[in-house]
Order: C-alpha cells, then structure tokens, then sequence
C-alpha cells in the first residue's frame, strides 16, 4: 500500500476545506487536499443568494454591526448556539468578505442615487448614498434585522469557490481529486491521516499526516428529498464516528429550505423572497402574512417551512399529478431585477420546469437543505475527544448554528471557519503535540481493514442491494424524519433503519466491474449512511421537545428546563445498530442572550430557571457599565476575542466610523 | 406544473458509448438500454435509473445535478452539453450519449476535465496578481469598485468549466495545448479586473501564440454551445486584437 505522508490533510475540497488548507499552508505547513470531485464543483458553489457579514454599506444594511449579526444569528439557532462561537463568527464574516474582495470575488457593488425595491408587495423608491457608491452591497435574508447577505447576483457561492480554488492553486496545494477517505487512521485518542480510495482506479493508499481536518461538508443525501449535492453524502462525520471516539454533535437538527422547486427539489434561492418575492397558496392567496405578521415570508427557513408543510395540510396547496405544492411568485420583481440579479434562478426555473419566472409561478415545497450537527469540536475547530482531528464548515459542529441556521450563515461559516480553524491547525502542528510517532504496521492495519471490508462485499456473495437499500432509506427519512416529528413515527423509523442496517451487512454486487465500480461505492457508503440517518432519527426520537428545526408535534414547545443541552452522538463498535447518545449542558449563566422569545414562530416555551436569574445579572453589569461603548459592554457580558487567532481581533472598519 | 403538456409515455433506447480503461479486455463499443420516460425526466434521472436497475457498472459524473457545478458535459445526440438539466422529452427516442472528446477518459462517460482545468489553470495563472495579497488589511474598508464593473466581472466569471466549449472546439481537437475558450475567457477575466495588476505584455506570455488566442479559427462552436451562453466569440476576438497589438 502507498503511504503519502504530509503535515496536513484536508479531507473536502469546498470552501471550508480549501481556506483552512490556505491558511495552514501560510504557515508553513505542506497540505494536501483531498476531494470527491475537481475542488470547484464543490457543493460550496452551489450557495445561490448570499453571504452574510455586517458591513452595513447599502441603506438597508445601515446601522448593522456584530452585535445585530450575533443576536440574528442566536435567535435563529432557537438558542442552541454555542454563544462564543457565534460572537467569532459575527466578529470574522466581514473580514472574510474583504479578503475575498481582495483576492477577487466580484461582489456586487452599491450604486448611488434612487432606485424601486419590492419590499411586502409593494413597490417603494429609495436613495443609496454617495459615499457608499462602489462599496460592496448587501440584500435582505431571512430571519435577520439588516440587509446583510452579501452577493454576486445569485451565484455568490460559484464567485467564493471559483476565487478560493484558484487562490489554492497560486499557493500551490494539491488538490487530490476523485479521492474518497475510508476511515481515519487512529490510535490511542489520537488521529494520524486516513485510509484513502481512489474513484478512478479503485487503488487503496495511505495518507499519514500531523493532522487531518474534516470538511465534507453535509448529508442531505441520506433524505430523498434534498436541494444537496449527490456527493452530500456526509462521509467524513461517518468516518469520524466509526472512529468510535470522536463524537458528532446535533445530528437531529436537519433545515428543511422553503424553496426547493417542486418535484426535483432543486434550490431557488432565499434571494428571491429577500428581493421581495412573495409564497402564495393554491388559491394564489399570500399566506404568510397570517401566520407571521412580524416577518411574513422572511421568518427563519424552519419557520417558514413549517407555516408552509401546515398550509397545505389545511388543505391550501396547488394541486399537481406529483402532489401538492407552493408557489413561489417573483413576477413582481420585474424581468431586469430577474435577468440580473436571479439569472442562475431564471435558468433553473427554464431547464428544469420550463417556466419564465418574470411571467408565471415557480411551483415549491420544503426541501432538506442543511445538516446543522457534524463532527464535534471546541470553538477553535479541534475535536475534544480525537487529538489531531480538526473540522470545519457543514460537517462540523462547533457550533455556531444551533437547531437551525439563517440564510446566508454557511457560507460565511465556510471562510470564516477556514480562517480560524487553518491557524488552529497550523499552531497544532507547530506544538509538541504536533509531532507523529507512528507505526507504519498501525497504517497497515487500517489499511487491511478496509481492504478487507471491500472484498468482504465484493466476494462475500450477500443478496442485498446497494441502491434498493439506499432508496429505502431515503425514503424512511423524508417520510419520518422531517420537518413535523412524533415519537411513534420517529420509532418507526429508527426500527426500520436499524432493519436496514442490518441488511448492509449482507450486501452483494451484481457486478464485477474494475477499476471505479459505482456500485461497490454504493454499497460501502450506504453502510456509512445509515449510521448517520440513525444518529439523526435516534437523536430526534430522544429529544422530547421543538427547537429550531427539530419539530415534535407531541411535544410543541421548546424546552429550556430540560433541553438545554447539545446531543453528541458515538458509535459504539462495528456491530452496534444504535449511537451511543450524551447530552452537553449549554450554560445560560455564560450566555450574552439568554434565551426568549425569537421575534417570530411560537411565543410559548418552557422556562429555564437560570435565564431569568442571568437577566438579572446581565441587566446589573449593563447598569454599571455606564457610558461604555458597545465593544466594553460585550466585553463585560461574554469575552471572546482571545479565542481568535491574533490577527483576527482587529476591528471591522465601516463607513461613518469616525 | 398542470401546463407541462402530458403525452403518452415513451420507451427510450440509449445507446451509450462504453469502455473501461482499468480492463485490459474492455473495447469501446456502443451498448442500449431501454427505460420508460417518465414525466419531466432529465439524462440525470435516466442515466441513475439505468444504473441502479439495469447496469450498475456504467460510469457517468454528476454533482449538483442543477445545471451549476459542470462536471456533466457530454455528448448528447453529437453536441456537446449539461446532461443534468437535459429534459428527454426534447429528444427523440433515441438518445446517444458519448463522452466528451478531448479529455482523458475515466471511464464510459467519467471524463477527467477537472485535471484539464488544473493544469489550464496552473498554466494561465488564472488568479488575481497583486502584491501583498498575503497579508491584506481585512479589518479596513475594501476598495470600491463601480457596479457595472462588478457585473461584467461576474458575466465574464459565470463559467462553470464543464469542457463543453473545448469538446465543441476544432482547434482544440487537433492540437493538444490548445487552451480553449474556457481558457482565454479567464484570461480576458482578469485582464478586466483592476484588481489584477499583470500588463498586456504578461498576458502575452500566456496566451501570446497557437496554443493561446491565435489558435482560434473562428468556427464558434465554444460560444454555440456554451451551456452558460457566454459571450465567449467577443472576448476572444478582443484578446486576439490585444494579444496583436502587443505582438507589434
């Protein structure tokens, strides 16, 4: 077996994985990349609407800061949160912005003077200033106060990934392409590089480095109705939890987007209801403002898919010959708004429904969109439990996102948690702690190991099915495990999966092919897919309350008293059918905002006894801090700044600073 | 969804082009399938099916399957394009799918245009130039750029490097090197960018030759084909009068 050696392996070629593979490599380190498929037709490219970061230049984005960024952000999450990590989220974003602004995203800019918007319907005239003329623009999102998504027309995750790719390329880092990572070599608490399969020929290797980050991004694929990517398949958090050790965080909570085009399941962006466009209900009625008079179609994406998934099950939905569905009307924004600004949606909308979206409705439901739970790690980006394993992006959880994230947060996360987590990475290996003893009969052994598993389903002869197996899954998933839970179905569906689980284990191929084999690829990964769809429909089963994007009809209300705490989830050997599932307590008395009342959704949850008790507590020190400015006062409630690396504590300049 | 006209369904023959080159014994040859269309079927759904029901050795590549990330181009009934959002309701019962030329073939329709785009990439330095990009102050305000730029920036930057144009291109089937419209579009990318401090001079270096702007003939199938519709005949004919003017 071929063993590579490196100082860092990036197992993910997206944005998360090739910032923090940029970062390392900055610091001296040589890093290899790894990915699933040439780094820029990463799912990263796939984000449509925008990026998140208060820069506050345009007039919708005026007054915004961190600190609106951080309470947007905490009351999307529905208070699951780690409240740190958020604040060194806000606190990043816009610098990522501008690095990537300098190394040549073609943001979209501000233009002065007057121009017609479409906000609630209606049709309004505003007047941008002169001296943000050229500065980089922002639009309106969901769930947040501010203009704050900042964008390339609607392809700003194709201008991120297309920019950072290249970037990579100038610094040099090899992207390892049509390689896929089997399992983690480890020993002893402790991560040295993976076992490694190439796409293309089949070929079993080694990479053995100082330290290996996960950014694989999300899972989507484990449901059968998915914006995701095919390659979503989340193996790098299945990967890490048949470690054994390290532990996966949330898995439970899964974000159903609005707008997924109705049947494929293909995204339109958030963008569109941000520009203005409005959901209508089969009588071509506006349905939202009824259920959410606060933000109308712009609650959070789990608030607005459920008022959603509810409206037609009153009986509101158009009808079609694949079932009922929403409409989705952007006509109002007019066809040069539409051919400048939504032109990636006006294609989608052409090729896949033949429909001109300036002229008729796009016809949507609620698809699974994002996987806010992933490999568990501290706010630097470090599992606690496997030394030497780092994540970052979707397939982390670190964990700025909570039970459901905003619009426009992931791919801000995916930069910003590259920023952070590549110096994480690099002071890793520069530490004592970096250094490799290893047994190259310990990377032998691994490598037998899956050698064996393969010709185990190759040769074994099993009966079972690849794809009829994955397809049983998926539908389990989408049926059971999505947006409305209850516990009987929820039961149903861990039973079902554990059935399932079972029966990879007696998986056969029909055929022999050399070299790729598609269908060994199937078969290995539906193994890995299960375990993951039972951490997710295990994890909900157990969690006996709403949060975010977790919804238990028989338990509506959110749960402070008794949930207030993080699943993690581990998998405890090779012949188990169920995670191994903890609860991390979230402290309230640490917490900038405790929790409330989010500004939209239900009104009623269950009290925590802290939070009142930490009001208090937050209200006396705001009392005493006086005249002191914002960054004092944050400061006294929920110190953060030493958790960044150093040159990232710097302040974020904006116009009118004096 | 009630105006997609509904017809009787059809029985589809795909012939696919297949060989493996991982087997000593594989000899390319063209193989048919037969599937019930179903409604607003695209080649993403029916290439899945045939494989989860029929072959399960057939090898294609797909991503997004939403007609963005690019990794999908292939030969569709002789022309270059995205099969993902390839709807077979616009073709006839016959379908003949090959792989795109011009690539190193993976294997039946897995074509390994991502190491073709590396090595352009590598080569053209396709990357903003600028001094001391390394440690940019990302605390202070960005630089502005006037929004019209903006935008022909991100016109010029909405290739998705699926390999169409190089599969469409007469040039580039003849001569090896050749760096495409994919190429020279990237080239006329950063040449537009302020940001992006290379002169004419420098470009010239790149792309200055036959195997750059000057093995252009013209024919237009790039810009025919191009599943993005970019203005791909424009910028080359611009570059070339740079690239000459350079030259003199």
């Amino acid at each position: 077996m071929q063993i590579i050696y490196t100082d860092v392996l990036v197992i993910g070629g997206g944005l998360a994985g090739q910032r923090a593979a940029i970062g390392a490599r900055r610091r001296g380190n040589d890093v290899i990349v790894l990915s699933l498929v040439p780094a820029k037709r990463s799912h990263s490219a796939a984000a449509q609407g925008g990026m998140q970061a208060s820069l506050g230049n345009c007039l919708g984005g005026a007054g915004d800061d961190e600190d609106v960024h951080f309470q947007d952000t905490v009351r999307g999450s529905d208070w699951g949160a780690d409240q740190e990590v958020v604040r060194m989220f806000a606190h990043t974003a816009p610098k990522a912005v501008r690095e990537l602004a300098a190394w040549g995203v073609p943001w979209s800019r501000v233009k002065r003077g007057e121009r017609v918007i479409t906000e609630d319907g209606k049709k309004k005239t505003i007047s941008e200033p002169d001296e943000a003329h050229g500065l980089i623009t922002a639009r309106n999102f969901g769930g947040t106060r501010k203009w704050r998504a900042c964008y390339v027309s609607d392809g700003t995750g194709h201008a991120m990934l297309y920019t950072m790719s290249n970037q990579a390329i100038a610094a040099d880092i090899p992207v390892h392409e049509r390689m896929e990572a089997l399992s983690l070599i480890h020993a002893d608490g402790r991560c040295y590089g993976a076992i490694v399969r190439n796409l293309m020929t089949g070929e079993i290797l080694a990479y053995v480095a100082k330290a290996t980050c996960i950014a694989t991004g999300g899972f989507g694929r484990i449901y059968r109705v998915s914006t995701n990517a095919v390659i979503n398949e989340g193996m790098g958090a299945a990967i890490a939890l048949e470690t054994g050790c390290a532990a996966l965080g949330n898995m439970e909570a899964v974000q159903f987007h609005p707008t997924g085009i109705f049947p494929a399941g293909i995204l339109v962006t958030e963008g569109c209801r941000g520009d203005g466009g409005l959901l209508l209900d089969g009588n071509e009625h506006r349905f939202m403002p009824d259920y959410e008079p606060e933000k109308r179609e712009l609650a959070s994406r789990d608030v607005v898919s459920r008022r959603m998934e509810e409206h037609i099950a009153a009986g509101h939905g158009a009808h079609s010959r694949f079932g009922e569905h929403l409409w989705l009307d952007i006509r109002l924004l007019g066809r040069d708004h539409i051919n400048n600004q939504l032109r990636e949606v006006k294609e989608i909308c052409q090729y896949f429904l033949g429909v001109d979206p300036a002229e008729e409705l796009i016809p949507v439901r609620p698809a699974q969109h994002y996987s806010m739970g992933g490999v568990r790690t501290d706010p630097r980006g470090e599992s606690p439990r496997l030394r030497g394993l780092f994540s970052a992006g979707e397939s982390a959880c670190w964990d700025m996102h909570g039970f459901n994230r905003l619009g426009g947060n992931s791919v801000a996360e995916t930069v910003v948690a590259g920023m952070i987590v590549g110096e994480t990475i690099a002071d890793f290996c520069e530490s004592p702690e970096g250094n490799v003893n290893l047994s190259t009969a310990l990377v032998e052994s691994f490598g037998r190991r899956e050698r064996e598993r393969l010709a185990g389903i190759a040769d074994g002869g099993g009966s079972e099915s690849a794809f009829e197996l994955t397809r049983l899954m998926q539908e389990t998933m989408t049926d059971k495990v999505g947006i409305f839970r209850d516990g009987e179905r929820l039961q149903e569906a861990v039973s079902t999966l554990q059935g399932l689980l079972q029966r990879s284990r007696n998986l056969g191929l029909r055929s022999n092919a050399r070299g790729a084999s598609p269908e060994l690829v199937a078969a290995y990964r539906v193994q890995r897919m299960l375990k993951l769809a039972l951490c997710v429909a295990y994890g909900g089963l157990q969690r006996t309350e709403s949060r975010g994007a977790h919804y238990r009809a028989d338990y509506p209300q959110r749960n402070d008293r008794d949930w207030m705490s993080r699943t993690l989830a581990t998998w405890p050997g090779e012949d188990a059918d169920l995670p191994a599932l903890e609860y991390e307590s979230l402290d309230i008395m640490r917490m900038e905002l405790p929790p409330g009342w989010r500004g939209y959704g239900a009104r009623d949850y269950i009290e925590h006894p802290d939070t009142a008790r930490r009001q208090a507590q937050i209200d006396t020190v705001l009392a005493g801090a006086g005249e002191a400015d914002r960054f004092a006062r944050q400061e006294a409630l929920m110190p953060f700044i030493h958790l960044l690396p150093e040159h990232l504590r710097g302040r974020n300049e904006r116009l009118g600073d004096d | 969804m009630e105006q997609i006209p509904v017809r009787q369904s059809r029985t589809l023959n795909l012939r696919i082009l297949r060989h493996n080159p991982r087997d000593p014994d594989s000899e390319p040859h063209l193989q048919t399938y037969r599937i019930e269309e179903a409604d607003t079927m695209t080649l993403f759904m029916a290439l899945n099916e045939i494989r989860e029901r029929q072959d399960p050795s057939l090898q294609f590549d797909f991503v997004c399957r939403a007609g963005i990330c690019g990794s999908c181009g292939m030969i569709i009934n002789g022309r270059p394009g995205l099969a993902c959002r390839t709807l077979t309701r616009d073709l006839p019962e016959t379908i003949t799918l090959a792989p795109l030329p011009a690539f190193e073939l993976i294997g039946d329709l897995s074509v390994n245009t991502g190491k073709w785009m590396r090595g352009m990439a590598e080569r053209l330095e396709t990357w903003i130039h600028a001094e001391g990009l390394g440690d940019v102050d990302i605390g202070a305000m960005e630089a502005p750029m006037e929004p019209e730029l903006a935008e022909q920036l991100y016109e010029l930057e909405r290739c998705i490097e699926c390999g169409c144009c190089i599969a469409a291109c007469g040039t580039a089937q003849m001569r090896e090197a050749f760096v495409g419209a994919v190429g020279l579009n990237q080239i006329t990318r950063f040449r537009l960018d302020p940001r992006d401090t290379r002169s004419d001079a420098h470009y010239y270096e790149l792309v200055g030759d036959d195997n750059g702007v000057f093995g252009c003939m013209t024919l237009l199938g790039c810009e025919d084909l191009c599943p993005k519709d970019l203005p791909l005949a424009a910028q080359i004919a611009f570059l070339r009068r740079r690239m000459a003017a350079v030259g003199n």
